[in-house]
């Protein structure tokens, strides 16, 4: 069964088309990273898996429901089972980290407060900030913010994990524990669809692999399909960064 | 066009377009903060209610504008009592001036300067606190949450300010009076009781009550074009500071623009209040 399915997808914003005819499939429990350089409709896509925007023509399915379509709480409804870490984790900031954390439990369970507390700090220990259960996000760096955005992501146990640019603005020290907490929710069983433009990084999560051009998927599969792609920009994106 | 009209029409022409495109713009706005608060409308009477944030709202509207609403208050009472002194001294009428600043304050003075404060204090702080929320990605992490973004930012502030707006008229029209007689009893020596019952001698239940109740009005106007204008922020921090000062200015002109419409509609529903 797939998790995410994506049905000659295209989406132009004005004159500009930013996915052009975009198919693609990521089956359950893998990691899936879409690569390419900034604005050739790597993070639009994954706007299209939550349904934040929606495709001007082509279909996306999510564990085989076609989002496309869905409205109000039925989308609602396929959101609850995935978690979204935003590039800059998007925390709210009129709450502390814990209620971030908590925030979702208290939408869509009906837990017990105490259980909900006792729930989020365990997703914080497990991303190494249990301490700062009470601190607000403005007093968060940004590994941590990153760190407090994925236990968020993670409050339901997701079954798919959407991450956007998860080392962007991150010291490399700093990059790699988010890359190692990826790898652990992934082994986890959770899918992931991570969008980034950092090799290393994607070699540290990935299973299969996607190198959007223009909106265009230039090449997929595994990271040595990717390697062995005779496409020059493939080659070149691959080769960056030191990736090779 | 420029080669087949003549050079001189140009100038006029473009000055019609651009007074044209821009009035073309003002009504696409206005049509878009309608039809985002007739969506609020629809949305409020849809479950779920949001009741902890509407009164979480509520009270943050209410209690944290309360000290400037009162203080205004107070300021514009002696302000009034001191004016209509002045005037009424001339006829030898004084002894009606606290009838006189009464019913100012209740029937207008007091509703539309709670409006404008509240537009200032409470307008700014939606459209800047959505605003920021929009850039920064935190309406999308609602969403995300499957959470409805709108419902949950926009309609239970809308309905929270729509409580807090004739709770803070009140407020607003009891400080007036009580400033005003600080005023008169400086110079008068007037007692607190006499003050009170010449002041409410010619206010009628139905002054109070619809001068009152048409503050909710101006809170639904308030909050949707401060919600609106944050929900529409583009362009970083620099359109939060923009979302924040249009918030201030539109919801200020249409509380002005309706206050109009309102009092005459009053006095067409209502004849007793205009005598």
């Amino acid at each position: 069964m797939n998790a995410v399915r994506f049905e000659h997808v295209s989406k132009a914003f004005g004159t500009r088309k930013v996915l052009d005819d975009m198919s693609f499939e990521i089956p359950k429990g893998q990691a899936f990273c879409l690569l390419g350089r900034s604005g050739t409709g790597k993070s639009v896509a994954l706007r299209h898996i939550i349904g934040l925007t929606k495709a001007d023509s082509g279909r996306v399915f999510v564990e085989e429901r076609d989002i496309t379509t869905l409205r109000g709480p039925q989308l609602g409804d396929v959101r609850k089972h995935m978690g979204v870490l935003f590039q800059n984790a998007a925390l709210f900031d009129s709450m502390s980290v814990g209620d971030n954390v908590s925030f979702p439990m208290h939408r869509h369970t009906a837990w017990r407060a105490a259980d909900i507390r006792d729930r989020a700090r365990a997703k914080l220990a497990a991303v190494g900030l249990e301490e700062e259960f009470d601190t607000m996000p403005g007093d968060l760096s940004g590994g941590m913010k990153k760190r407090a955005g994925l236990a968020r992501a993670m409050a339901l146990d997701p079954s798919i994990l959407l991450v956007d640019e998860p080392s962007a603005g991150l010291d490399p020290m700093t990059a790699r524990e988010i890359d190692e907490l990826l790898v652990k929710t992934k082994q986890g069983g959770t899918t992931l669809i991570v969008v980034t433009h950092n090799i290393p990084s994607a070699r540290a999560i990935g299973d299969r692999f996607a190198v959007l051009d223009q909106g265009r998927m230039l090449a997929s599969g595994t990271i040595e399909a990717l390697d062995a792609s005779e496409e020059p920009l493939v080659q070149a994106f691959m080769h960056a960064q030191g990736g090779g | 066009m420029s080669e087949t009209l003549p050079r001189d029409v140009i100038p006029q022409l473009s000055v019609v377009d651009r007074v044209g495109s821009r009035a073309l713009g003002v009504c696409e706005l206005a049509g878009a903060i309608a039809t985002f608060g007739a969506k609020a409308v629809v949305e409020a009477a849809r479950p779920p209610y949001e009741m902890r944030e509407v009164l979480r709202h509520a009270y943050e509207f209410g209690y944290r504008s309360a000290p400037l609403i009162i203080t205004a208050g107070v300021a514009v009472g002696v302000v009034l009592s001191m004016h209509t002194r002045a005037s009424l001294e001339r006829f030898g009428a004084e002894a009606m001036i606290p009838a006189a600043l009464a019913i100012a304050l209740i029937r207008e003075t007091g509703p539309l300067i709670a409006g404008l404060l509240v537009a200032g204090r409470v307008g700014a702080g939606i459209g800047a606190e959505i605003g920021a929320m929009n850039v920064t990605e935190q309406i999308d992490a609602l969403e995300a949450t499957a959470v409805d973004a709108f419902k949950y930012l926009a309609v239970t502030r809308i309905i929270a300010l729509m409580i807090a707006m004739p709770l803070l008229t009140i407020m607003m029209d009891f400080a007036g009076i009580l400033g005003g007689y600080v005023a008169e009893t400086a110079v008068s020596g007037m007692s607190w009781q006499l003050y009170l019952e010449r002041a409410f001698n010619y206010v009628s239940y139905a002054d109070i009550i619809l001068a009152t109740l048409r503050t909710i009005v101006f809170g639904y106007l308030i909050a949707v074009v401060s919600c609106y204008l944050g929900f529409t922020t583009r362009r970083g921090t620099e359109g939060v500071g923009e979302a924040s000062t249009r918030s201030v200015v539109m919801a200020s002109v249409l509380i002005i623009l309706s206050d109009v419409i309102l009092v005459k509609l009053i006095f067409f529903f209502y004849p007793v209040v205009s005598a």
